[in-house]
Formats: C-alpha cells, sequence, structure tokens
C-alpha cells in the first residue's frame, strides 16, 4: 500500500523585494498511516512553511511551490484551490502553536468546533453540537456540556489547546500536523498535551506530523524526524537512529545543547555558534559550513562549494547531508557522546566541571 | 450580561445629570463668575432693546436672585415635569419636558426642537445607514485586493472624501444633479409623513453628500482593520478548517475588523443627531443645525441651552448603546 504522505522534492519559494526566499528547497520525505514523523529545526529553518504548504495554506499569498505533495496517492500541488480545501479540515487537519490566538476571541469554543464539523459534513446543529460535546470529552475537557458555550478567554492555556485539538480531530483526520503544539504552554501542561496526541493517534489511526525545535518533544513521539536546515533537510532516520547513531554535525549541535536527563548532570551543554542564515542569502555549498566545527576534516573548500547530497548512512532509510567520512562522522560522534567538548566550545578556566554547583 | 447593561444605564443617568449641571453652570455660574450681576445677565434673555420693566420681570421669572442650587434645581424640575415662570399674575408656562424658554419669542424651546429633530433625523440615519454600507463594502474589498487598482483608485477617492468639505461637496452636487441635469430638482425638507417619496427624493443629495465624507474615513478604517485582522492567527485556523474563502472574510475576518467601527458609528451618529450644521445649511434644510445656527445669530441663550443639552444628550446616549453593542460584539467586554 502507498504511504498516507508523501513529500517529493517540494520547493516553497517567496519573491519578497528584497530578492527570491528559499523557505523549503528540495525536501522529500514519506509518512505511512498510523506513524508519527517529528520535523526539526531551528526557527526559519522552514518546518513550518513546509507544513503550510501540505496544507495547502499558501494559497493566495505569493508563494511559488513546486514538486509533490501526495496525500493518498493524490498530489495536492496540482490540486484545484476548492479540492485542496475539502480535504483541509476533513483529511487533513492542523494544530497551531498558540491556541489563544488560533482561536477566533469573539466565537464559542463550541461555535469553533461545530462549524469545523458542519463545513465538512451533512448534519444538523443538534448532531454537529453533541459530537463536539463528545470530543471535548475525549480531548480531557471537564463538564465539556457546560464549557462548550465559554469563549476560549474563558479556558487555561492547556484547555485552549485541547480544544484546538479537538476541532482539529472534529471530521477525523487522516493527517495531523501539530506546528509547536507545545511551545506556548506551562512545561507540566506540554507533558499532558503530548500524551494527549499520541493517546488519540492510537486511537484515530492518523498519521501525526510533529514540528518543533524541541527534540524532546520528538524524542517521546517520534518514530521518524526529519531534521531540516534552511529549507534543506540535515538529515534524515528513525528515532532511533537519530538520537542513538546521528551523522550531521547540525544533528549533533541540536543534541548536544540540550539537556539530557539520561546523561551525567556534569556533562556541559554546547552551543551551536552563531544564528540560522537568511534564507535570501542561504551560504554556498553545505548551507551550515559557516557554523560547522568539522569544515576543516573534510579538506579543502568543499564544505563552501558543493552542496553535500543527502546520501543513505549505515541503517536503512537513515539519511545525512554532510561531506564527511562516514567513519569520521562515527568517530567525532564516538568523542561527542563521551563527553568530550569541542576545543572552541570549552570555556576558559571551567576545566574542571565538577566544581561547579549542582542546579 | 444584564448586570453589565444595568450597570452602563445607571451610569449613564449620572453622566447625563452631570452634562446638565456642566451646561447650566457655563450659561448661569460663568456669566456670574465675570462679574454679572442677576439684572444683566437677564437683559440678555429679553429680546433687543429691552425696557426695564421687562428686564426685571425675566430676573424675577428665571429667579436670578436665588441660590444657584435652588436655580438648578427648578432648572431639573422643569425637565421631568414641566415648571411656570412666575412674576405676579404674568406666568409663561413651560410645559414637560421643559428644556428652557425663549422669552424672546415668547415660547417654550422644546416644541422648536421637536419640530426640527426629524430633519436631522432623516438626514442623519438615512446618510449613515449609506456610509455604513458604502465605506465597509469597499474597505473590505480594498483590503482584500491590497495593491491592486480598485485598491488605489478607492483609496484616492476616500482621500478626496475626507479632505473634501461637505459645502463643498453639497454645492458641486447640488450645482450638476440640481440646476444642471435637474434629477434632483428643488431640494428642500418634504415630511416624511406629507410624502414619502418626494421625502427621500430630496433628501438624496443630503444623503450622498454627507454619507461620501464619512464613507471615506470608514472605508480607510475598515481597510486598516482587515488588513489586520486577515493576518490573526485565527484567520489561519479557520482556512485550517477548510472554510470557503468568503466565510473566512466575512465571519472571522470582518466580525473582528467591526468591532472599532461600531464604536466609531456610534459617536458619529450621536454627533450628527445634534444637528449635522454644514449639511442643512448647504440644502437649506431647517433641522436643529440651522436652528442652532439661528438660536446663535439672535443670542437667544435658552434656545442655545437647550440644544447644547439635547445634542450632549444624543452623544452620551450613543456612548451608552455603543458600550452595550461594544459587550454584544466581543464576549471579552462582558463583566
Amino acid at each position: 500500500m502507498a504511504p498516507l504522505l508523501e513529500v517529493d522534492e517540494l520547493r516553497i519559494h517567496f519573491r519578497t523585494d528584497d530578492g527570491l526566499v528559499r523557505a523549503v528547497d528540495g525536501v522529500s520525505f514519506v509518512l505511512d498511516r498510523g506513524q508519527t514523523l517529528g520535523i526539526v529545526g531551528e526557527s526559519g529553518s522552514g518546518k513550518s512553511v513546509t507544513s503550510m504548504g501540505i496544507m495547502g495554506l499558501h494559497q493566495g499569498t505569493k508563494a511559488e511551490i513546486s514538486g509533490h505533495i501526495r496525500l493518498d496517492g493524490e498530489d495536492l500541488v496540482a490540486a484545484t484551490p476548492a479540492r485542496v480545501r475539502e480535504l483541509r479540515g476533513s483529511k487533513m487537519a492542523m494544530i497551531f502553536q498558540d491556541p489563544l490566538s488560533s482561536l477566533h476571541p469573539y466565537y464559542t469554543v463550541g461555535q469553533q468546533i461545530v462549524e469545523a464539523y458542519r463545513i465538512h459534513n451533512q448534519v444538523s446543529r443538534q448532531a454537529a453540537r453533541q459530537h463536539a460535546i463528545d470530543l471535548l470529552g475525549r480531548v480531557g475537557i471537564p463538564q465539556p456540556k457546560v464549557r462548550l458555550d465559554d469563549y476560549p478567554h474563558q479556558f487555561s492555556g492547556g484547555m485552549r489547546q485541547r480544544a484546538m485539538i479537538a476541532m482539529a480531530l472534529s471530521c477525523d483526520p487522516e493527517l495531523l500536523i501539530a506546528d509547536e503544539p507545545t511551545t506556548a504552554l506551562d512545561v507540566t501542561v506540554q507533558a499532558q498535551i503530548l500524551d494527549l496526541i499520541s493517546d488519540l493517534q492510537s486511537e484515530f489511526g492518523s498519521a501525526v506530523i510533529i514540528i518543533t525545535h524541541d527534540l524532546g518533544v520528538v524524542a517521546e513521539l517520534s518514530d521518524d524526524i526529519l531534521v531540516m536546515y534552511a529549507g534543506r533537510i540535515a538529515e534524515y532516520g528513525s528515532a532511533a537512529d537519530i538520537f542513538g547513531q546521528p551523522d550531521h554535525p547540525y544533528t549533533w549541535g541540536l543534541l548536544a545543547s540540550m539537556p539530557r536527563l539520561d546523561r551525567e548532570r556534569t556533562a556541559r551543554l554546547v552551543p551551536i555558534p552563531g544564528t540560522p542564515p537568511s534564507l535570501i542569502r542561504v551560504p554556498s555549498g553545505c548551507p551550515f559550513h559557516p557554523r560547522c566545527r568539522y569544515t576543516e576534516l573534510v579538506g579543502g573548500e568543499r564544505c563552501v562549494t558543493e552542496i553535500p547530497p543527502l546520501r543513505a548512512v549505515r541503517s536503512l532509510g537513515h539519511q545525512a547531508a554532510c561531506h564527511l567520512t562516514a567513519e569520521e562522522r562515527a568517530r567525532q560522534w564516538a568523542d561527542l557522546s563521551a563527553g568530550k567538548i569541542p576545543d572552541d566550545a570549552a570555556e576558559p578556566g571551567s576545566a574542571e566541571p565538577e566544581a561547579r554547583e549542582p542546579v | 450580561m444584564l448586570f453589565f447593561i444595568t450597570r452602563r444605564l445607571i451610569l449613564t443617568v449620572f453622566l447625563l445629570l452631570l452634562v446638565s449641571m456642566i451646561t447650566f453652570a457655563i450659561f448661569f455660574l460663568v456669566p456670574r463668575l465675570a462679574g454679572q450681576n442677576a439684572y444683566e445677565l437677564a437683559a440678555q434673555y429679553v429680546g433687543r432693546n429691552p425696557t426695564p420693566g421687562a428686564i426685571k420681570a425675566v430676573e424675577i421669572k428665571l429667579g436670578l436672585n436665588d441660590p444657584l442650587y435652588l436655580q438648578y434645581g427648578r432648572y431639573i424640575k422643569g425637565i421631568v415635569a414641566g415648571i411656570h415662570y412666575n412674576n405676579g399674575p404674568d406666568v409663561s408656562y413651560c410645559p414637560f419636558p421643559c428644556f428652557g424658554y425663549s422669552f424672546r419669542n415668547d415660547q417654550p424651546v422644546w416644541p422648536q426642537l421637536i419640530s426640527d429633530a426629524p430633519v436631522t433625523l432623516s438626514i442623519a440615519i438615512g446618510a449613515a445607514v449609506l456610509w455604513l454600507i458604502g465605506g465597509v463594502a469597499i474597505g473590505v474589498l480594498s483590503a482584500l485586493r491590497r495593491g491592486s487598482f480598485f485598491d488605489r483608485l478607492s483609496m484616492g477617492i476616500a482621500l478626496a472624501g475626507v479632505s473634501l468639505p461637505v459645502f463643498f461637496t453639497g454645492l458641486v452636487s447640488l450645482e450638476l444633479f440640481s440646476y444642471k441635469w435637474a434629477i434632483f430638482p428643488n431640494v428642500h425638507y418634504v415630511g416624511i409623513t406629507t410624502n414619502p417619496l418626494l421625502w427621500a427624493r430630496n433628501l438624496v443629495l443630503p444623503w450622498l453628500t454627507l454619507a461620501f465624507l464619512y464613507a471615506a474615513l470608514y472605508a480607510r478604517l475598515t481597510r486598516a482593520g482587515m488588513l489586520e485582522t486577515m493576518g490573526e492567527d485565527y484567520i489561519r485556523t479557520a482556512r485550517a478548517k477548510g472554510l470557503p474563502e468568503r466565510r473566512v472574510v466575512l465571519k472571522h475576518g470582518l466580525r473582528a475588523a467591526l468591532t472599532p467601527i461600531v464604536t466609531i458609528f456610534g459617536l458619529d451618529l450621536g454627533l450628527l443627531l445634534g444637528g449635522a450644521i454644514l449639511t442643512e445649511t448647504t440644502f437649506s434644510m431647517p433641522g436643529l443645525g440651522q436652528f442652532t445656527i439661528l438660536a446663535i445669530q439672535n443670542q437667544d441663550l435658552p434656545e442655545i441651552m437647550g440644544v447644547v443639552m439635547i445634542a450632549s444628550f444624543f452623544i452620551v446616549i450613543a456612548n451608552m448603546i455603543v458600550d452595550i453593542m461594544y459587550a454584544v460584539v466581543d464576549p471579552r467586554v462582558r463583566f
């Protein structure tokens, strides 16, 4: 059976007065039913633009889209806007980062869920209302019958996100895209929302794309992980591969800059130097080269002049775009995971990390 | 919600009292502070070249020698119950609601206000409907087609509309459509009960003239508001639900953009109801605005005071309605 979602050489460019913004530049991935894909990257890496592209939300803007997005075999890039609109909300749904600003302040939560349901289903107002009550109950909102008539501002942050999820699930979508679903929430609520998403996924059997800059979030939920940098794929593989044997210096940077409970607390966090590049002037060659610690190991100017292709590494389906040799990458990762801090990231005078106060 | 409305109503009553106090103070306290005595003050209420006896009579009738709070009390009593201005056997009766008594014309002010109000009401409400519908529609279309020829053209015209005064656009429209082409000949006010068709036909030019000014303003406001709301996250959510674009724009975008427009609309209308002075004068329609001009020209203080009171009442009431409307439109305001 064909995969539910197939994205093939997707390019989304925006023409602006300052030049062409290559927000997404040749991204390909597949997603099966019931599977979860995590898309990871810093701000401006193109992850949200990719998801909006899948939903067809760039219509009416100046976006130039090429490549293929096949949902259940149907190409959404070539489909008419009316067809994509039909699929939007019914076959694919999306939840957004900030649930307060993403819910309309002037309509009750119930009205907004009912609207989402009735636009795709010919049912009576009464039936839709009952459906909305069921949904609110299922996403864990107490007294759904009463809270249905509340306005978003009367909900807490976590409840708003639950309501958003209820709205997204109203038509039983086969694909659910969650764009930074926990970023605007309290840490304690974050875990609840992630649990809820994964519970509902197993219940509804939808495929889920989780977009985040937080590797901890995807570690918990994802089967596959796509690491994006400057609109391109840096690394793509199963969660086990990405966390166990990452093969791209950018992924190493993301992992090393994240505090982990399964490591000694004395290990220092290592930031990635520099900032993400402007998508108008993407660096030549490997877009990550200005921030990469390992360009000298490649030799010559290859990192600056030659774009590294996405190549298979070791295990099946694991791909990375880097000029380093496989042996060199294995060696560097072994050093990093052994707690060896790169020379340029070591702070002078902090040679004895054990001396620091525990936080 | 009911609590909210009740509170607003009570607040409005207090506001009206305050307005009446300030108005009263302007007419009766300020001259006194400026050094006028009761006789000199009374002299202003009588016609040109008055006899000392007539002035004295008014002084007694108005009780200008009484303490100010007594005078104010009588004034309020007049409004709610009517009042007899006594000077021995010489009595001027001002029935409820007494918004002053013009001693120059020897008649109460209220009936004059009432007879002139329909003209202003006709002009203001008709124009308001036109400019609200026209302005909002143009604003929405402009926002949706931002940067298009339509957008630039309508915003250019809107700029002209905001900049050109009513007495200019009004006179030009009169010259063109009434005299040159005689589509609306002989523009004058005809009561709606007398001849509804003639009433409407004669009001078309004043409506259009006044609506042009305000529609321009509202088109710009709506456009700005729509541009802002259409960029909101909840619009993206509405699109993500798969709603048709028309519904996204009207139900989700316009609904939010309308809130500030409702506010300004109430205030503008309230202000106009107190007298559309320029429009009435341009088209020679005897409404509250014309009444005000005449009262000022004749220096008839009770008439001026009456019209000031009425105009401020309209604004206060409009404010209250706007507040309540706001709560209806925006659930976050209900508390």
